[in-house]
């Protein structure tokens, strides 16, 4: 069995699966009970000076019959008094000596900083993190996002941060940032020890359109939270992409944190660059208990990838990640359906025809029938499929085919497709060189007719 | 008011009240989680299937999305009784049975469920949700209110035609109301969509009971051909079928041995019937009616065995229908053919058998099987002799009334048909789809006159 342990800057524990602060890391109870289900870490619910909160304060993004696929919150930071957290977190380190404990820390001056951190390593916290990203309420007071999005200012308090702790400092970035390495960098020469991203994402959650008031509502009023959930995944991962492929801020560990829900999540953050990674959403929705099958998937994955340690995952993919001017454009795939196993839903026909390119077609029509739907290409090569008997219908006859010469190789049908392999992507040798558009850039053959005259001007006469 | 407000109601105390409903309506959580199994496909199957063709993903989709007044639109523009397809549909055999799920060996979308419940929901908020055309002056005789005559009567409304139903018995709605197995659905779900049918366009349909149509001169509580054709732009012929065949074997008339539609119409209307003494029944047929015969006594607590000439294999009845028959506890005796009833005091205790080979008895292997009621389900006799009081209208071999598809139009240009009286017994919704081309010609044929 592959080995799970971490060593986060020096903080370690059993495994990379940490709470993110919020909810579930409130209270000692609560703690305690995840590492009893197997959670490796845990930050505690953001600490400063208690707050009070409004009700309500959660509201649901939903899909389909699929609940929480985002979740938005407009909590602020504990509303516990400090001496109660401390002694909370005293007892549990007491208890769980090897799990990680870390302290997620909010308050404005220098002198609050200063207290706030000996206190939290006084009560056992094996680190902080720095809670800059919280883009609601506190952000309003100058705390939270409102740090976050000044690297300056950013830099200063974790500065303070360092001169005070023992212990490793990790900044909580947000990503309601223009470019994620402006404060990364701010991080680097901070001096702080590690990096956790992302926060939740600002957000307005919908609007109650009986009442004209956004959601959530607290009484007739609402007011932005943060976004979090599996539909912010793909933000996060970005966001960490471009910080652990930067050559100074990849030299920090990151704390991943962003819609993980399960041990594949999981893995992807590792691959893009995670040491840890933080969950939230998916505990909120269904409890402590998921981290069983993401310490089990993630090991077997491990294992029969080969790999030792989950320290060998860490980074894998982040060479991969490149500009769209390195990508080849000699690479090509066409959709191909497997007509066993398509159901005639024919969801792929009409997404391609309206939404991609119109190179799907269905059987047995005409080349004016086909031209009537909306197609202006008629392919080349008809598959000799059966679709008509008579009054009966052949079992291919709803089984829609790709014209290989039109399509662009898109994906958009294997996306749509309901059937698990129905539709795959399949390599079409093209029998051209590699080439990028920075390799066109290079040769100077950067160039596509029937653009702007002004470019081609401009082009004549740079050359 | 047009209607006898009295022929609306169902007494209490009636057996039909006694029967659980196998497919209630959703709630609003459970509709939407079905909905959104749906795939949403394109130029779906199960439109194709659906004789009334009505855009089923469109209006699941709107159910997805929280729309159902929309919903309902789309399924009540195809067809009215949209309310009572959603419950009586077999849709085992026409939209679900074509649902790509099913094709694909998974559980195929609850249609039937989600059309009822998209309009039930829909007319519990808003009952006018259908575009409604101006007055034309035009008036029409319904002949029958069965569901063909019901959906008709709602269209020409809609069309801006009058219209006036005339029913032979106490209720309307025909086999809709008095025949449709309680567990898919109560004759009271039946008369509130007639209800909303009747309120459609205030004042344009009459519903005249207890008046039955004759070829010479009319009497008391009947109308005459001539005075039909003479009062009104077009007649629609709507008569259904009429009584229950006979066995036509010894000790058949008397207590004990009923024609299976008399007898779901008692179970459905009739508070004064009941099953005291009978603990064993015998349903003979192997259609659809003799099998909710079977059904219904099976859940009732009877002891019942369906009693078919044929084989299983050879049933024209629903698969689905038998197997859930079986579950609630009924039997089939398969090649079985009825010899006598053999009675005791004037009583019905028994059914001498056959054994059948193709239908046809054996000679010499004859058994008794006890039963204290027999219901016999091998068909039903034509009411199509009243047609012929129309010039002009044909009866074909069959005694089916004689129609142009296209027009649903008889011999007689002013003289429309549709439901069981022209398919020979088949699903309400093929009724309504019938009862929709004859209308469109209707209305197309007054548009011509005009012009």
């Amino acid at each position: 069995m592959a080995d799970l342990t971490t060593d986060f800057c020096g903080i370690l524990s059993p495994n990379p699966f940490w709470l993110a602060s919020a909810p579930p890391t409130n209270t000692g109870d609560q703690v305690m009970r995840a590492f009893d289900a197997g959670w490796g870490g845990a930050v505690w619910k953001t600490l400063g000076n208690p707050i009070v909160n409004v009700s309500s304060r959660f509201g649901g993004l939903d899909y389909g019959s699929t609940r929480l696929a985002g979740l938005n919150n407009i909590e602020l930071i504990t509303d516990r008094p400090l001496e109660v957290n401390f002694r909370e977190i005293r007892e549990v380190k007491r208890r769980y000596p090897k799990h990680a404990v870390i302290a997620s820390l909010m308050v404005e001056t220098r002198e609050e900083w200063r207290e706030i951190i000996l206190r939290a390593e006084d009560a056992g916290a094996d680190g902080l993190e720095l809670n800059f990203g919280c883009p609601h309420g506190m952000c309003e007071r100058g705390m939270g996002s409102a740090v976050g999005n000044e690297p300056k200012v950013l830099e200063e308090i974790a500065r303070w941060a360092v001169e005070t702790a023992r212990t490793p400092v990790i900044i909580k970035l947000t990503p309601n940032i223009g470019d994620i390495t402006e404060p990364g960098e701010a991080v680097v020469r901070s001096g702080a020890h590690a990096i956790s991203l992302i926060n939740t994402v600002k957000s307005i959650m919908g609007v109650d359109l009986e009442r004209m008031v956004p959601l959530p509502r607290v009484g007739n009023a609402s007011t932005n939270g943060g976004y979090c959930g599996p539909a912010v995944k793909p933000i996060a991962l970005h966001l960490l992409s471009q910080l652990s492929r930067h050559p100074q801020i990849r030299r920090l560990p990151i704390s991943g944190i962003g819609g993980i829900a399960n041990w594949r999540d999981a893995a992807e953050f590792i691959a893009l660059g995670s040491t840890t990674v933080q969950v939230c959403t998916a505990v909120m929705h269904y409890g402590y208990r998921i981290v069983e099958d993401m310490i089990e998937g993630l090991s077997d994955y491990l294992d029969e990838h080969g790999m030792k340690s989950v320290s060998e995952l860490v980074g894998k993919a982040v060479p991969q990640y490149q500009e769209w001017g390195d990508l080849d454009l000699s690479y090509r795939v066409v959709a191909s359906i497997d007509e066993r196993t398509c159901i005639g839903c024919q969801l792929c026909y009409v997404a391609c025809l309206d939404g991609a390119h119109q190179c799907i077609h269905l059987p047995g029509r005409t080349e004016a029938e086909a031209r009537a739907a909306g197609h202006t290409h008629i392919p080349a090569h008809v598959p000799d499929r059966v679709v008509n008997l008579g009054n009966a219908v052949g079992a291919g006859a709803r089984v829609p085919f790709v014209d290989e010469d039109e399509c662009i190789g898109c994906n958009l049908c294997a996306l749509v497709c309901p059937v698990s392999g129905c539709i795959t992507m399949k390599e079409l040798p093209t029998g051209k060189p590699p080439e990028t558009w920075n390799d066109r850039v290079q040769k100077g053959t950067d160039f596509v007719p029937g653009g702007l005259e002004a470019t081609a001007r401009a082009r004549a006469a740079a050359r | 008011m047009h209607h006898d407000p009295h022929s609306m109601h169902l007494p209490e105390g009636r057996l039909e009240e006694r029967f659980a409903d196998k497919k209630p309506l959703y709630d609003p959580a459970e509709a939407v989680a079905e909905a959104n199994r749906c795939l949403y496909c394109v130029d779906a199957p199960c439109i194709k299937a659906c004789p009334t063709a009505i855009d089923i993903p469109t209006f699941i989709h709107k159910i997805a999305t929280g729309n159902l007044k929309g919903a309902a639109r789309t399924i009540l523009g195809q067809n009215l009784l949209g309310a009572s397809c959603g419950q009586v549909c077999p849709v085992e055999v026409l939209c679900a049975g074509a649902c790509v799920y099913t094709g694909w060996g998974r559980d195929p979308i609850k249609i039937g469920r989600l059309q009822h419940h998209a309009v039930h929901e829909a007319l519990a908020q808003k009952r006018d949700l259908l575009p409604l055309a101006p007055e034309t002056g035009k008036k029409v005789a319904l002949i029958g209110a069965g569901p063909a005559s019901i959906a008709a009567a709602g269209w020409l409304a809609l069309d801006g035609h009058r219209s006036v139903i005339f029913e032979r018995k106490a209720i309307p709605g025909g086999l809709n109301t008095l025949g449709i197995a309680p567990y898919k659905m109560k004759g009271r779900a039946a008369l509130e969509e007639i209800a909303w049918i009747l309120e459609l366009a205030a004042g344009r349909i009459e519903l005249r009971t207890g008046v039955s149509v004759v070829e010479g001169t009319a009497s008391d509580h009947e109308v005459s051909a001539a005075d039909l054709l003479r009062d009104h732009d077009a007649v629609f012929l709507g008569l259904g079928l009429g009584a229950d065949s006979a066995l036509g074997v010894p000790g058949e008339d008397g207590p004990g041995v009923v024609g299976a539609t008399a007898f779901i119409e008692r179970l459905k209307a009739d508070p004064t019937l009941t099953l005291d003494g009978v603990t064993r029944a015998l349903v003979i047929g192997g259609g659809n009616t003799a099998l909710d015969a079977l059904h219904e006594l099976s859940l009732l607590g009877v002891d019942v065995t369906m009693v078919y000439r044929r084989s299983e294999r050879e049933m024209p009845g629903y698969e689905h229908e038998l197997e859930a028959a079986r579950v609630d506890g009924a039997r089939l005796l398969e090649n079985r053919v009825p010899v006598a009833v053999r009675r005791e005091a004037g009583r019905a205790v028994g059914l001498l058998v056959a054994k059948a080979l193709d239908g046809k008895p054996v000679v010499g292997t004859s058994e008794e099987l006890p039963a204290e009621l027999i219901v016999v389900a091998i068909g039903q006799s034509r009411a199509t002799q009243v047609g012929l009081a129309f010039p002009g209208v044909a009866l074909d071999g069959k005694g089916r009334v004689v129609v142009d598809p296209a027009t649903h139009r008889t011999g007689n240009p002013r003289v429309y048909s549709g439901g069981d009286c022209v398919n020979g017994g088949k699903e309400v919704v093929n009724a309504v789809a019938e009862a929709r081309i004859a209308v469109r010609a209707m209305s197309a044929m007054f548009k011509q006159g005009a012009t």
